[in-house]
Formats: C-alpha cells, structure tokens, sequence
C-alpha cells in the first residue's frame, strides 16, 4: 500500500537542532495531540459524520507530516478522501490502520526521545 | 537572524505545528504572537498588530479565510502580509484562500529556509508598502497645508487689498476668486480731493510667487492714493518696490487710472496691459496701448510715470483688462483677440453695458475652458459726481492726543517745483493732528487749490480760460510742461499753522508764490460780488471752493500771497468723513 517510512530521521534531527530543549515537549504534544484526533476520528465515524472526519484527518495529516511521519501522513491523507468522498466504510477501515500506524511511530519516536 | 525584528502573529489549532512553527519563527530571531483558531486570531490581531500573519487554513471556531478577511478589514491601509499554512493540494482550495485576501502558502513540513525567504520577502513588501504610503500621506498633507496656507494667504492678502472703492456704482468687475494666485490684482481708492485712483495689474507666473508681489503694490497703492499722491506717484512706488524685490524674469504688467470728475479728466498709464479702451457715449472709440515697459523692470531712473490725459465727460466710459481676456481660447485654439473685443462693442444695445456684453462674449467664446478663469475686466463709468463709498474706517480720534499747537513753513524752489508735489508732504503733516484726520478730504482741496493756482496761474502765468476748449485743454497741459521747465528763481512757500482753540482747533494756511500776482481787488468773486466774471486767477470753481470750506479768505500783496483759516470742531464735523 506505502512503502513510506515510519519516520524520516532526518526531519527529525532537523526538529531537534531547531527546538533545542523543546524537542522532548514537541514529542509529547505530538504524541497527545494525536491520540485525542484520532479518538476524534472514531467518534465521527461513529456519528456517522463524514466531514468532521475528514477535517480530523486533515489536521492530523499535517501534524504527522511535520514531526517527519510520512506513511502515518499519507494514511490520515486517504481517511481524509474517504471522508470527503462519504466512505464511511474505507473510512474505518484506515482509522484502523492510522491506530497501528500511530503505535508504531509512538514506539519509534519515544526510543528517539531516549537517545 | 535579520537585524529587523518582526512581530508574527500564527493561527493554527494543532499544537504540534504551532510548537514548530513558532521555534523557527523565534529563532530568526521575531517575536510570536499565538493563537488556536480564527477567532482568538483575529482578537489578537487586534491587540497586538502584528507585522505578519501565518494562519492554518482549517480551524475550528472561524477557520482560516474568515479570520483572512477580518484581519484585512481591520488592518484597512496598513498591508499585513498573510501567508496560508497549509497541507491543502487542491487547486480549489488554494485559490480560496489567496480570494479570502491570503498573499501566500507555506506548506507542511515546514521547511527553515523557505520560510525565512518568505518573512524576508513580505517584510521588504511591506516595508515598500509603509514608505509609499507615508510618502502618500505626506502629499496629501503637504497639499492640504498649501491649500491651508492659500485660504491664509488670500485672508492676509484681503486684508491688505481690500476692495477698497470697486464697489461704487459707477464700477464694474470681474476678477476670479482666488485671482491674487494667477497673478492678477485690482485696486481702486477715492482721492482726498475726490475722483479716484485705479489699479490693474496682472504679475507674470501664478501661484504663491506671484501673490507675493501683489501684497507691497497693494500696501503702496491704497497707503499712497489715501494720502493724496497722484497716480505717477504711485507707479513711480510700485515699481521701485517691485524692481528691488521681484527677481529678474519677474514683473507685473499694470495699468493706472486717476480720474477726476469734476475736471472731467482721465489720466492713463498703460504698462504692458492690452489697450483700454475709451468709450464714447457718442460713440466713438479711442484705444490707449501700453507705452511702457511693464512695473518691476526699469531702474527709478529711467521709469516714465508720465500718465496720459483724456477729456472725458459724464456717459463715457473706460474698459480695462488684463491679457486674459485677449487669450481666451475657444475648443479650436483661436484667440479671443482684440477681434473679440471689437465684435461684442458692436452688439452692445443703448440700454447695455460694454462691460457686460464684453464678459459674456468672452465666456461664450472660450465655453468649455471657463475653468481656467484668468482674466480681469474692469469698467468705469465717468459720472457727475460720482457717489464714492466711505472706505475710510477711521476710528474718532481722541480729543487731546496728538500735536496741536505747532507752527512749519515749507517752500519748494526751482526745479523742484516740476519734480515734486508737496501736497502728500503738507496733508500727512495735517493729518497728524486728529480732529483733522476726519477732515483730510476738504484738507487736502484747500491745500491742492492753494498749490496749483500758485504754480499753475501763479508761477507759470497759464491761462485757466484755456482749459474751458478741448483744443485749448491740450494747450493748456503741453505749455505747463513747457514751463515747468523754465522755473528759475521761483518758489511756492506754505506756512502752516494750528493752534487750539475751546472744542476744536485752527489751521492757518499761508500760500506765497514768486509769481505776478493778479488784482484781486477787483476780482469779482474776491470783492463779494456774484456774476459770470472770470478773472485770469482763481477762476470760478477754485475760489469759490477755497471761500466755501474756510472761514475767512485773504488775499494780501499782489495777489501772490494769499491766507485762509479753518477752523474744527470736534461735535460739528464727527463722522462726515466727507471725501468730496
């Protein structure tokens, strides 16, 4: 489906040269950040509201693109089609896997934040 | 880092970008203004007025092009750039915000160096933005200063040069309102001794220069012709002033006009100004060019203030204007002309003014082009005694200030007596006393009756019957001329004393003359008797005047050595600040 990476290591060592000793903050908020938008895009779903899951997904989307999370973006990027285009079904199918996607990438960026 | 430190305002509602977006902003090194959705943006905004503003495009409470739009409004004339935050890839979307007033996209992943170009790029904008439009702003301001400073001038201006006489009926004119900026000025004042003195003058160039030089002529004018000086007088002022003051290239094309109506004379002096034109009531037409250079250009020496005479009488009239009127153009550039001039005299109706006919015919020919308004006419209508308005102002003088006992004897010799009237010298000298300020018109005829017959009748022996012909009133002013050239060994001598007396006080007037003399004994009007008797002296209307305004009247010696005394009282005369 992608064969993005989970992470671009080098945005986020550009992230870290430029927040300094925000970096670990940046990751947190990231990661709480989307936690919240993705319990966001269930609850859509299950209102069956296409468009606020779509604007969920959006916004999501530029976050991950930002923190250097390419294949979790391009996900969020196709919730993002579904909604628009009223797929509810395709829709649930990819919050499932923007869950794992985001499991993944929480485990990466927290080793990162150990190192 | 830029040296220059900006304020930037970022809208956006993920936390994650803000935290990013503001790390990058900070680090080159501006300030952040934050905000989590469109309206907590646009309250910002209006807190702080940032420099430039960064909005997410999708927030929630006002999304990005609301915020875009009240941002716009609120910044009105000030250009705050607003850069889009955006994963946005449709094309659509795009365009709607650069329609909801965006100036630009930064897209996610922010990258450092693309935004660093964009501040950089919209600062320099927006500082272009500021100078122009503070450079606009000082235009307008400067523009609205000048026109300030127009209105101001003009007041000063009015008040210097007020109308002075140019509303007494038998005068018409035009003059554009703000005529003082093309240059144009019009004067005209009644003379101590009745009749009047008028001013044309048109300066070249426009605007505030050639306002300027309008102000000392009009100061010259109306401070000359209120003391009595005659027109030559006053030219000879005007242009000395204007010759020391004006830079070269500068000067003012005028014409004079002294005209006394009892004598049914005209005297013109035309400096560079289009003919004048004398208007018969029979009919005929007499043309008075410029014979001179204009005012402001030839050294005193060589000025020529020498006025031309005219014999004029009630029902003629005189038409004087500036170029203005010969330049009217019309929509296919043909001139107005002295052509024009001759057309409109030909339609003027008996009932009709050649004034009027000549203003509405040249407005009718340069229609469209009335805007350009630059053009002076004026009229004078030759009248029996010409009811003049009091222009004066005077305010009553005070019963006890000024010199009232005093005793000055002044005499002009030889050539002198050609060169210089003594008139405005004696008559200022007069005036310093007050109760005689109210009085300076009936001053001024027993001083001037006094003067001419002494040097006229006196001096250089002219016979007065010669004035009575047209042919003989030529005669009588080239063979003065003559004369006044052959005044060796003479002199006119006054001897003026006033003294105080309970409620008024009294001038005594001395006149002595090196002339002949002449029998006064038996001269008709001297010994009391009434008739047609005209004497070689004090013909008529000079004696009668002198007989009429003083108290008592003596002629002593042989005739060459006449007295009068007058006498003021401060109840009696108040406010008849008569002219006449």
């Amino acid at each position: 489906m992608t064969d993005r990476q989970h992470l671009d290591e080098e945005a986020l060592a550009e992230l870290q040269d430029v927040m300094e000793d925000e970096f670990d903050v940046l990751i947190q908020t990231y990661i709480v950040d989307s936690r919240d938008r993705i319990a966001s895009l269930k609850t859509a779903l299950a209102a069956s509201d296409a468009d606020a899951f779509a604007k969920t997904a959006h916004s999501l989307k530029g976050s991950c693109i930002n923190i250097g999370a390419p294949r979790l973006g391009e996900l969020c990027l196709e919730a993002e089609e579904a909604g628009k285009a009223q797929d509810l079904g395709e829709a649930s199918r990819l919050v499932a896997a923007i869950e794992q996607e985001f499991a993944a990438v929480t485990g990466l960026l927290e080793g990162f934040l150990v190192r | 880092m830029t040296q220059h430190s900006l304020r930037i305002l970022i809208a956006d509602d993920s936390d994650t970008d803000r935290l990013i977006l503001q790390a990058l902003i900070k680090r080159l090194g501006h300030e952040v203004i934050e905000a989590t959705d469109g309206l907590e943006a646009v309250e910002k905004f209006r807190e702080g007025s940032p420099d430039i503003v960064l909005l997410d495009a999708l927030m929630p409470r006002m999304d990005g092009m609301e915020a875009a739009r009240h941002i716009k409004a609120l910044a009105g004339e000030r250009l705050v750039p607003i850069i889009f935050l955006t994963s946005l890839s449709d094309a659509e979307d795009l365009a709607r915000c650069l329609e909801a007033g965006g100036d630009d996209f930064l897209t996610k992943p922010y990258s450092r160096v693309i935004i660093e170009a964009k501040i950089k790029a919209f600062d320099r904008m927006r500082r272009m933005h500021d100078t122009l439009s503070s450079q606009h702003e000082e235009i307008s301001e400067r523009n609205r200063q000048l026109l300030e400073e127009q209105t101001i001038a003009r007041r000063v201006f009015d008040n210097v040069a007020h109308t002075g006489c140019l509303d007494s009926p038998n005068i018409r004119y035009h003059a554009s309102p703000l005529s003082v900026f093309n240059g144009d000025v019009l004067f005209a004042s009644p003379r101590p001794a009745g009749g009047m003195l008028i001013f044309l003058g048109d300066f070249t160039g426009h605007g505030l220069p050639a306002a300027i030089g309008a102000m000392p002529v009009a100061e010259i004018f109306y401070g000359m012709a209120r003391k009595g000086f005659s027109g030559a007088d006053v030219l000879r002022e005007i242009n000395q002033k204007l010759k020391l003051i004006l830079p070269t290239g500068m000067f003012c094309c005028g014409a004079m006009v002294e005209a006394d109506f009892k004598l049914g004379q005209l005297r013109v002096w035309n400096g560079g100004l289009p003919e004048a034109w004398v208007l018969r009531g029979d009919g005929e037409q007499l043309l008075l060019p410029s014979r001179h250079l204009p005012l402001g250009i030839l050294p005193p020496e060589q000025f020529q203030s020498v006025m031309e005479t005219v014999h004029v009488q009630p029902g003629d009239r005189l038409l004087v204007m500036t170029d203005g009127v010969l330049e009217a153009a019309n929509d296919r550039g043909e001139l107005f002309g002295l052509a024009g001039i001759r057309r409109c005299l030909e339609q003027v109706e008996p009932a009709g003014h050649p004034f009027d006919v000549v203003l509405e015919g040249v407005r009718a020919f340069s229609d469209k082009a009335a805007e350009s308004d630059d053009l002076t006419l004026v009229a004078l209508d030759i009248t029996d005694q010409p009811a003049v308005p009091d222009v004066s102002g005077q305010s009553l003088p005070s019963a006890l200030a000024g010199p009232t006992e005093w005793r000055c004897e002044y005499e002009i010799r030889e050539r002198t007596l050609g060169d210089f009237s003594p008139l405005p010298l004696l008559l200022h000298i007069c005036l310093e006393v007050p109760g005689l300020r109210t009085r300076g018109g009936e001053i001024y005829t027993l001083l001037s009756e006094l003067y001419n017959n002494a040097l006229e009748h006196g001096v250089l022996q002219l016979p007065s019957e010669w004035k009575r012909s047209a042919e003989g009133f030529g005669r009588y002013y080239s063979e003065r001329q003559a004369r006044l050239a052959r005044v060796e060994g003479h002199y006119i001598r006054f001897s003026l004393h006033h003294t105080r007396k309970p409620g008024g006080g009294r001038l005594r007037v001395v006149c002595e003359d090196s002339g002949a003399g002449f029998d006064f004994r038996n001269h008709p009007l001297v010994s009391g008797e009434t008739g047609e008797g005209i004497g070689p002296r004090y013909a008529g209307r000079g004696l009668l005047l002198l007989k009429r305004l003083s108290k008592n009247i003596t002629f002593r010696g042989k005739g060459n050595h006449v007295e009068i005394v007058y006498d003021w009282n401060f109840s009696a005369h108040q406010g008849d600040g008569d002219d006449r």
